[in-house]
């Protein structure tokens, strides 16, 4: 096989897939679990395919000549790419096999939302394969459309349908300011593939008017899609709105894609290597800083108002929004060292938040019942698994060691310090501390408040199987982080 | 004046004679309707006004135009007046691009015949311009404050977006063989007996089809089924502003002749050898009537369809476009991409 | 003034004026027709650019085929005039038009301090416009991105489906 097949294999299964899973649900929409098996099925085989990727050895990757290949130079193959391919697969089968009983439960037709799913990990890898403005684009644009109807899949319930409606009128807003920033900057310097963007920047060869503007517009269409303040406000309603597994993927897998889009972006246009550039450009120096400013206030924004959520879906939908803050300090710190980071935080996140959400599906009932901290009161004596596990995700939430969630935040904050953004880590740890007031207060209602409510059913089927991976997960990255920290080390 | 100006001096003459020419066309295409129609029908039609009742369609005009014209009261003023000038503007329009004959040669220059027949877009100009026509119906049909007429324009632009897609792929396999969107070059390529019928016979039939339904002739014409909607989008109309409307129906007519017989029937190019010297006047005659020829040819063709096949139900309508014709335009396609990587 | 930066002026004036008409129109028909015109008027602005294929798919897709149906929507709707809310001013809006005067300045200021050179129209933009050159990158160099679209549009009608199906078991 020759090497550029081999490497775009997971892409190319992953499109097979995305064609076959819309047949299967023409052909077999009655049968209920056929679409679940081809879906978990493909996603198993998309994963296996993309962890061979990552074993071709990056200078052999490195050797390929861009102009003989049939990308031309704009997908990146292997290394990060890669391993996002496989952080998104696996965000997918935990989804999806917590969505089985969920949407049983629910009396939901599922057979559509396997294909969205595809659809939305299509379009995630295809942003983290993209070496190029276009197909980053293309990509942001599939995942982000697939989402909004995934937001609005229970199309009965009225929340559903206003997260959805609310998600596609802003999301196409910031759309629309993503793509004025791509078409500035590519009159700016003339090219849409991002290595040769850096080269004209480092070169010196370049509009500064509108780079500059291009940038701008960009970053507020990046930063709408992380859900950074000031463009957060979507974050809380289309993920309380929205069902429950959507959420736990949408917080997760989306933030992630969002955020490697972020790290290519900034790859190529905030010029690091400072050898390559006679100087570093004002238009970087002033980005990092708004950056830096966005990361600052949107950790304290989530993290101060999920302190009054009473509601726990919500509560952690801001604190998704401050886990963006949290992840924006590897943008800011502008080195290998902060992006590796923040591929570590998001994986950890990955984890923790998915097996937080699924444990708020499996307690959920029908009409959005259950959902109040009140609910959860004294639920260690009648679900102890279940509180054990969210104990654990919440510990791992508010960056406690031993769980994943410290390295995360320990990487991430001595990347934003050898950057010499002292004061943001401060500011870091500050909200840090503020979020665990809301992550143990969940804990404290579970262990130590007497139950007033009658005890709760739970239905797991096979939602227990992403419990116990994204448990296992958390646990395993936290003692030993060197697992991936390794691995990702050869990344950039 | 600067060169631009005589341009603009040039492109305007050949305007007027062009819209000259098409409103001449669908006077004698309305004649030529009723005759026929009675033909096939063992009537007479209309043999009163001069010779056989050939004065018939000037009648007819200024019948038109001292008709009352009613409005009516609820309608939206604007809008209605502005319908019909849609309609026959954008028919009129789409003859910027329709080459006519080869070009005149005076003192060096050539003067082609046709406002932009060169144009490397034209294709793409034609298929948008006939898209955008729908609003002339749409909007009447909207305009009339009127049941009747508003299920005219709703069916028209229904029908209209389903097979513009049908149209449009159809051509593309003329486009993937001649590899070019200008008119003329696509004329120039079919000399001789090389018509692109005989290489696309598929993609002709689909095209065929599809552009009786683009311009609402039966058996496609469910915008004004008579017996449903009483008029369809036309009803509330009178006097010269249904004039306009009619005068439109044959001017697309006209266009869907001229725009097959220069895809498909090698436009004005002349299958044999005449001994005329190139961008002589009498050459550029004698291709312009040659053309005119197969394009009458159409039109009675498409007036003869009219007064044979009865109309299609909704649903049919709707299944043959989708349904049919839209999977049969991606197979020529591939059958032309095929044929092309082997044979190319 | 030369006939290029003539066209450029009447066009750029008729489409933010239909622009305005297409926002501030209370009458759906209206707004909808407006932004055809402003279609057209784009598609004008192209063709000064020298793209000849954007002018020409801007109405063919445009106007043609996305506003067609939303006046077809319109229509099926029936709606009518659209009521005026009663929003006052409030500070949210105050705020609002602040911040949009602060970015106005911010634009126009960065284009008075460094303003890019003055403007001009490559030779090669002659031929990037038209259809062979679009096909051309589209099938070789974008060829993946090409065929990503079919994902995204294959998405958005198997999105668009579900959304509006009516049977709900």
């Amino acid at each position: 096989m020759p090497l550029e097949l081999q490497l775009s294999l997971p892409l190319i299964l992953i499109l097979i897939l995305s064609i076959k899973i819309v047949m299967v649900d023409a052909k077999f929409g009655n049968n209920k679990t056929l679409g679940f098996v081809t879906a978990l099925a493909g996603f198993i085989v998309v994963f296996i395919s993309a962890a061979f990727t990552l074993t071709i050895s990056p200078e052999a990757i490195a050797s390929l000549n861009a102009e003989e290949l049939y990308s031309k130079g704009t997908i990146t193959y292997g290394g990060f790419a890669a391993y996002f391919d496989m952080l998104f697969c696996v965000a997918a089968i935990l989804t999806i096999l917590a969505a089985l009983p969920y949407f049983q439960k629910e009396n939901s037709e599922h057979n559509a939302f396997y294909s969205m799913m595809v659809f939305a990990v299509a379009g995630m890898m295809l942003i983290a394969h993209s070496a190029n403005l276009l197909s980053l684009f293309i990509g942001i644009e599939i995942m982000s459309i697939s989402f909004y109807v995934l937001a609005g899949y229970f199309r009965t319930k009225e929340k559903s349908i206003e997260a959805a409606l609310k998600y596609f009128l802003l999301g196409a807003f910031a759309t629309g300011f993503l793509l004025y920033g791509i078409a500035l900057i590519y009159g700016a310097t003339g090219s849409l593939s991002l290595p040769e963007i850096l080269t004209k920047i480092a070169a010196d060869d370049f509009s500064n008017t509108y780079l500059t503007l291009g940038i701008a517009l960009m970053l507020i269409g990046l930063c709408f899609k992380v859900a950074a303040f000031p463009f957060h406000q979507w974050a809380p309603d289309v993920y309380t709105g929205a069902p429950t597994v959507v959420t736990a993927f949408m917080s997760t897998a989306g933030k992630a894609a969002a955020l490697i889009a972020f790290i290519i972006v900034a790859r190529a246009l905030f010029v690091i290597d400072i050898g390559q550039a006679a100087e570093i450009p004002d238009f970087q120096t002033n980005a990092i800083m708004i950056i830096a400013i966005i990361s600052a206030a949107t950790m304290l924004i989530g993290n101060i108002t999920a302190l009054v959520q009473k509601n726990i879906k919500r509560m952690l939908a801001y604190s998704s929004v401050a886990h963006a803050g949290y992840l924006l300090m590897g943008i800011v710190a502008n080195s290998p060292q902060g992006w590796e980071g923040i591929i570590f935080y998001a994986t950890a996140y990955l984890f923790m938040q998915i097996g937080a959400f699924i444990v708020l599906s499996v307690l959920e009932r029908k009409t959005d019942k259950n959902l109040d901290l009140d609910d959860y009161s004294g639920i260690s004596k009648s679900h102890p698994f279940l509180a054990a596990i969210m104990a654990i995700f919440m510990f791992s939430l508010a960056g406690i060691p031993p769980f994943a969630g410290f390295f995360g935040k320990f990487l991430l904050f001595t990347a934003a310090i050898d950057a010499g953004f002292t004061w943001l880590t401060i500011i870091a740890v500050i909200s840090s501390m503020i979020s665990v007031y809301f992550y143990i207060g969940l804990i404290v209602y579970m262990y130590f408040r007497k139950s007033n409510t009658y005890p709760l059913e739970a239905d797991m089927g096979s939602a227990k199987v992403t419990l116990i991976i994204s448990t296992a997960c958390v646990v395993i990255l936290g003692i030993f982080p060197s697992l991936i920290i390794n691995l990702i080390n050869n990344f950039f | 004046m600067p060169e631009i100006g005589w341009i603009l001096v040039e492109a305007g003459v050949k305007a007027v004679f062009i819209v000259i020419l098409i409103l001449s066309a669908a006077a004698v295409s309305v004649y030529a309707e009723r005759r026929v129609s009675a033909i096939i029908q063992l009537r007479l039609g209309p043999n009163r006004v001069g010779p056989f009742g050939l004065l018939q369609p000037i009648a007819d005009v200024f019948k038109l135009f001292w008709k009352e014209d009613v409005v009516p009261k609820a309608a939206d003023m604007g809008f209605h007046r502005l319908a019909p000038v849609i309609s026959l503007g954008i028919a009129i329009a789409v003859y910027a691009v329709i080459p006519f004959a080869h070009y005149i040669e005076i003192g060096g220059t050539k003067y082609y015949f046709g406002i932009a027949p060169n144009v490397n877009i034209g294709l793409l100009y034609i298929l948008a311009m006939t898209s955008v026509s729908v609003y002339g119906i749409t909007l009447a049909g909207w305009s009339s404050n009127n049941k009747y007429s508003l299920f005219g324009g709703l069916r028209s632009s229904a029908q209209m977006i389903s097979y513009e897609l049908s149209m449009g792929l159809s051509l593309i396999g003329v486009l993937m063989i001649t590899g070019t969107l200008s008119l003329n070059e696509i004329v120039l390529q079919q000399s001789g007996w090389g018509w692109n019928v005989f290489v696309q016979p598929l993609g002709f039939i689909i095209f065929l089809v599809s552009s009786f339904a683009e311009t609402n002739r039966t058996p496609f014409d469910l915008p004004e089924a008579e017996p449903e909607l009483v008029g369809g989008f036309n009803t509330e109309y009178s006097g010269m502003k249904f004039g306009m409307f009619f005068l439109a129906e044959y001017a697309n007519m006209a266009t869907a002749s001229a725009f097959i017989v220069l895809v498909y029937f090698g436009g004005w190019q002349i299958p044999f050898d005449i001994g005329l010297g190139a961008g002589s006047i009498a050459l550029a005659l004698v291709q312009f009537a040659w053309f005119l020829a197969k394009v009458i040819f159409f039109i009675l063709f498409f007036i003869w369809v009219r007064w044979t096949v009865p109309r299609f139900r909704y649903d049919q309508l709707m299944n043959l476009g989708w349904k049919v014709l839209l999977p049969l335009a991606i197979l020529n396609i591939v059958i032309t991409g095929v044929w092309i990587m082997i044979f190319g | 003034m030369s006939l290029t930066l003539l066209l450029f002026l009447i066009l750029g004036v008729l489409s933010i004026a239909s622009a305005i008409v297409t926002i501030s129109s209370r009458n759906p028909v209206v707004s909808a027709m407006a932004l055809v015109l402003h279609f057209f008027m784009l598609s004008g602005l192209y063709l000064t650019l020298q793209a000849q294929f954007v002018a020409v798919m801007q109405i063919l897709v445009y106007a043609g085929a996305i506003m067609v149906l939303v006046v077809f929507v319109i229509m099926l709707l029936n709606l009518g005039d659209e009521k005026k809310l009663s929003e006052k001013w409030n500070i949210r809006r105050i705020v609002a038009i602040l911040f949009a005067f602060v970015l106005a300045i911010q634009f126009i200021s960065i284009y008075i301090t460094n303003l890019p050179d003055a403007a001009f129209i490559p030779e090669s933009a002659a031929f990037n416009g038209t259809v062979q050159a679009i096909g051309t990158d589209l099938f070789t160099n974008y060829l993946v991105q090409f065929e990503a679209i079919a994902v995204l549009l294959l998405a958005a009608i198997v999105g668009a489906l579900l959304l509006a199906k009516r049977k709900i078991t």
